[in-house]
C-alpha cells in the first residue's frame, strides 16, 4: 500500500499544482462549489462532470493494458454508442421512460458485443491488440454514421435521457453518480475478488498463467468486453449532455486522452500492474488542464502544447532514474560515504 | 489440384468480371453524344449535414436540369486517393466538365495536369487549392468566408453601435482551418473599420463541435460570468447550440441576457431562432447546385471567368427565421 500511495504522488502533486494556478487565477470560486438548479455547479464541478466519459473509457481501458493490451477502437465505439442510444429514442416515444431504458441496454449491449469481438480476435485468434482493435477504430465511426445515416440526430430535451448528462441525483450531477458507481464497482470487482490477481497474471506472461490453471482467454475477452462497454456508456452520457449524437466527432481521439491518463497514473504499457485510481487521477488532471489554458488565457493554439507539457513533466517525474539523477548532486555527499566501502568485498571475491 | 483449380476458376471470374465493367464504362460515356453534357463529380464525402445537403443539391440540380445529360458522382470518403483515382476515371470516361470539392488544399499538381491535357476544364466547388495550382483549374464556386465574418461584423456594429462598451465572447472553429481564420478576420475587419467600441474578453476554439461549444461555453461562464457579456458570436451552428445549452444550465436566457450570431444556418439554428435563442444567422449556403450547374455550362462553352464565384448566401434576422425554417435543406 505504501509503494501504491508513492505511485501516485507524482500525479496528485501536478493535480494540486494545476487546481492551485486555477485559484490563482481564477479565485477560491473555482474549487467551491455552488447549487445551481438544485445540481451542483461551479467550475471544478463542471471539470468532473465533463470529465466523466473519459474517465468511463480509461478505467476500461486500465484494464485492457493490465493485460498487456491496448484498444484503440473506444472512440469509435463511443459514438456507435451515442448513435444506437440518440437514434432508438428518436424514432419512439421520446418521452416513455421504458424506451429510454431499452436504448441504454441496447447501446450497452452492442458496445460490449464489439469489446468482446476485440477480445477475441485478440485472445483465439492472436492477432496483436494495436490491429485488432484499429480494425474497428476505422470501422466503428462508418457504423456510426449508417446507424445515424448521416445524419446528426438531437432528441427533445423533454426526453428522460437527457438527464442522464444533464440531471442530478441530490445535487450531485447524474454523470458523476455513474462515473463513481463504475469506478468504485471495478475496484471492488478487481480488488475484493481473484479477478484484479488474474488480469494482471495474464498481462504479465499469459502462457505462464495457462499452464498455471487460468483460463487467460476468457479473461482477456472479459477486459475487452468491460473496455467496450465502458466506451458505450462513455457515448451514452456524452451524448445525452448534448441531446444528439455527432458520428464523426463524438469521442474523437478520446482513445488517445484515455492512454494518456493510464499512463499518468502510473499503469504501465507493459501489463502486468494497474492503478484504477491513478488513471482516475490522470483523467482529472487532464480535464482541469483544458480549462486551465483557457483561465490562464492562453490562446487556442496553444491547446496541445500545454497538454504536451505537463505530460512530459508528469511522466519525467515518474522515472526513478530521472528523479535520481535529478537528485544527485545533493545525494552524493551524504550516500556517497556509506555506499563506498561495499564494493569491496565483491572486489575480494572477485581476487580470490 | 483441386484448389489450384478453384483460384484458377476465381481469377477467371474476376477477370470476366472486370471485363464487364469496362464494357459498361464504354457505354455509360456515350452519353457523350448527346446533346447534354456529362459532369464528372467528386465529392468530398458525406462527413457532415452540411455536406450531405451540398450533394443532394448537386445531384438534383444535375437532375433537373436540361444541359445536363448525366451527373457522374463519387463519394470519395474523405481520402484524396479516391478523389485523384476517381479523376482519373473521369478523364478516361471523356467527361465534358470535372468538378472537384477536395478534400486537401495540396497534391493536385499531377492529376489535375492530366486533366488539361486531357481537355477537360475543372470546376472547383466549395473548397479551395494551393495557389501554384490556379492555372490547373477555371473557377472556384464556393463560400466567401471572410465576406460571411463581415456580415456577422455588420450586424454587430449596426445593433451595439453608438452605446457602451460591447463585450464579445467568441467561439473559433478548429484552430487554423480555413473557415475559423477567415470568419474571424472579417469580423474584426468591420468591427474595427466601423470603430466600434468592444472588448473581446475571450476566445477560443469549440472545434466546431457541439460537445467542444458546451464545454468552452461552461468554462467561459465559470471564469468571466455572463453578467457582463453581451454578444456571443460562435463561428458555426453545433458550436452556437452546444454553448446555449450551457447558457441555459448557468440559468441564463440565451438570446436576451445575451445575443447569439451563429453561421451555417442548419435546420437546428433556425429552429433555435425561432425559439428566441438565437439573434441572428450568417448563411453558409450548401445548396448551390443550380448555380454549380449555370458555372458548369459556362465553363464548357469556355467562357472567361474569375478564378473564385462566390456563392450566393443570405442572411437572417429574428423576424426571418420563422419564415426560413420550412426551406432549410439541412
Amino acid at each position: 500500500m505504501n509503494s501504491y500511495l508513492k505511485r501516485l504522488f507524482w500525479p496528485l502533486a501536478v493535480l494540486v499544482a494545476l487546481l492551485i494556478v486555477n485559484i490563482a487565477v481564477t479565485g477560491f470560486d473555482f474549487i467551491v462549489p455552488s447549487v445551481h438548479d438544485g445540481r451542483l455547479g461551479g467550475a471544478f464541478v463542471n471539470i468532473l462532470r465533463g470529465a466523466v466519459p473519459l474517465l468511463l473509457i480509461s478505467l476500461g481501458m486500465t484494464i485492457v493494458i493490465a493485460t498487456k493490451g491496448i484498444d484503440l477502437s473506444v472512440g469509435a465505439v463511443y459514438a456507435i454508442g451515442a448513435a444506437i442510444a440518440c437514434q432508438w429514442i428518436l424514432d419512439r416515444d421520446q418521452s416513455a421512460l421504458d424506451t429510454v431504458f431499452t436504448a441504454v441496454v441496447l447501446a450497452l449491449v452492442v458496445a460490449a458485443v464489439i469489446g468482446a469481438w476485440n477480445g477475441t480476435m485478440v485472445a483465439y485468434f492472436g492477432v496483436q491488440p494495436i490491429v485488432a482493435t484499429l480494425i474497428l477504430m476505422i470501422a466503428g465511426r462508418g457504423i456510426a454514421q449508417l446507424i445515424t445515416g448521416g445524419q446528426i440526430p438531437s432528441v427533445s430535451d423533454d426526453t428522460p435521457f437527457v438527464e442522464l448528462g444533464r440531471g442530478a441525483i441530490a445535487t450531485v450531477p447524474v454523470p458523476i453518480v455513474i462515473g463513481l458507481v463504475v469506478f468504485f464497482g471495478l475496484v471492488l470487482l478487481t480488488r475484493t475478488t481473484a479477478l484484479g490477481m488474474l488480469l494482471e497474471s495474464v498481462g504479465g506472461n499469459p502462457e505462464a498463467s495457462r499452464l498455471a490453471g487460468i483460463r487467460s482467454k476468457g479473461i482477456t475477452i472479459l477486459a475487452y468486453l468491460i473496455c467496450g462497454a465502458c466506451a458505450g456508456l462513455a457515448g451514452i452520457i456524452g451524448s445525452a449532455n448534448l441531446g444528439s449524437a455527432d458520428a464523426n466527432n463524438g469521442g474523437l481521439w478520446i482513445e488517445l486522452d484515455a492512454i494518456l491518463a493510464v499512463v499518468i497514473g502510473g499503469t504501465a504499457l507493459l501489463g502486468g500492474r494497474f492503478f484504477l485510481l491513478g488513471t482516475a487521477i490522470g483523467v482529472a488532471i487532464i480535464g482541469t488542464l483544458e480549462d486551465t489554458i483557457i483561465n490562464v488565457g492562453l490562446s487556442s493554439q496553444w491547446q496541445f502544447t500545454a497538454k504536451a507539457i505537463v505530460v512530459f513533466i508528469v511522466a519525467i517525474l515518474q522515472s526513478p532514474e530521472f528523479r535520481a539523477w535529478l537528485l544527485k548532486p545533493f545525494r552524493s555527499g551524504s550516500a556517497a560515504e556509506p555506499t563506498a566501502p561495499e564494493p569491496k568485498p565483491e572486489e575480494k571475491a572477485v581476487a580470490k | 489440384m483441386l484448389r489450384k483449380a478453384i483460384v484458377g476458376l476465381g481469377a477467371g471470374a474476376l477477370l470476366f468480371g472486370s471485363a464487364a465493367c469496362g464494357a459498361d464504362d464504354g457505354d455509360g460515356s456515350g452519353g457523350d453524344s448527346g446533346e447534354g453534357l456529362v459532369v464528372g463529380f467528386a465529392q468530398v464525402g458525406a462527413e457532415s449535414a452540411w455536406r450531405t445537403a451540398n450533394s443532394d443539391s448537386v445531384q438534383a440540380a444535375a437532375e433537373a436540369d436540361d444541359r445536363i445529360d448525366e451527373l457522374k458522382f463519387v463519394d470519395a470518403q474523405q481520402e484524396q486517393e479516391k478523389q485523384i483515382e476517381a479523376i482519373r476515371n473521369f478523364i478516361t470516361q471523356q467527361v465534358d466538365v470535372i468538378v472537384l470539392a477536395p478534400v486537401v488544399e495540396t497534391g493536385w499538381t499531377d492529376v489535375l495536369g492530366e486533366a488539361e491535357t486531357a481537355g477537360i476544364p475543372v470546376v472547383l466547388a466549395d473548397r479551395g487549392i494551393e495557389a501554384a495550382d490556379e492555372d490547373l483549374y477555371v473557377t472556384r464556386l464556393g463560400s466567401d468566408f471572410v465576406e460571411e465574418g463581415r456580415k456577422a461584423g455588420s450586424w454587430t456594429v449596426e445593433t451595439f453601435g453608438g452605446g457602451e462598451t460591447t463585450r464579445i465572447l467568441e467561439l473559433e472553429g478548429t484552430v487554423g482551418s480555413a473557415p475559423a481564420n477567415d470568419r474571424k478576420t472579417g469580423f474584426y475587419e468591420v468591427l474595427d473599420g466601423e470603430g466600434l467600441d468592444y472588448e473581446l474578453v475571450d476566445s477560443q476554439s469549440g472545434d466546431f463541435t457541439a460537445e467542444g461549444g458546451k464545454s468552452v461555453m461552461e468554462t467561459f461562464i465559470s471564469t468571466h460570468g455572463l453578467e457582463e457579456v453581451d454578444l456571443l458570436y460562435a463561428h458555426n451552428d453545433e458550436m452556437g447550440l452546444g454553448a446555449i445549452q450551457a447558457i441555459e444550465e448557468a440559468g441564463f436566457e440565451p438570446g436576451t441576457d445575451v445575443q447569439i450570431i451563429i453561421v451555417d444556418g442548419s435546420k437546428a439554428g433556425f429552429e433555435a431562432g425561432v425559439d428566441g435563442k438565437v439573434n441572428y444567422i450568417v448563411e453558409c449556403n450548401p445548396v448551390f447546385g443550380d448555380q454549380l450547374m449555370d458555372v458548369v455550362v459556362q465553363v464548357e462553352a469556355g467562357e472567361e471567368l474569375e478564378k473564385f464565384t462566390p456563392v450566393e448566401e443570405g442572411v437572417f434576422g429574428p423576424d426571418d427565421f420563422e419564415d426560413e425554417l420550412p426551406n432549410r435543406q439541412f
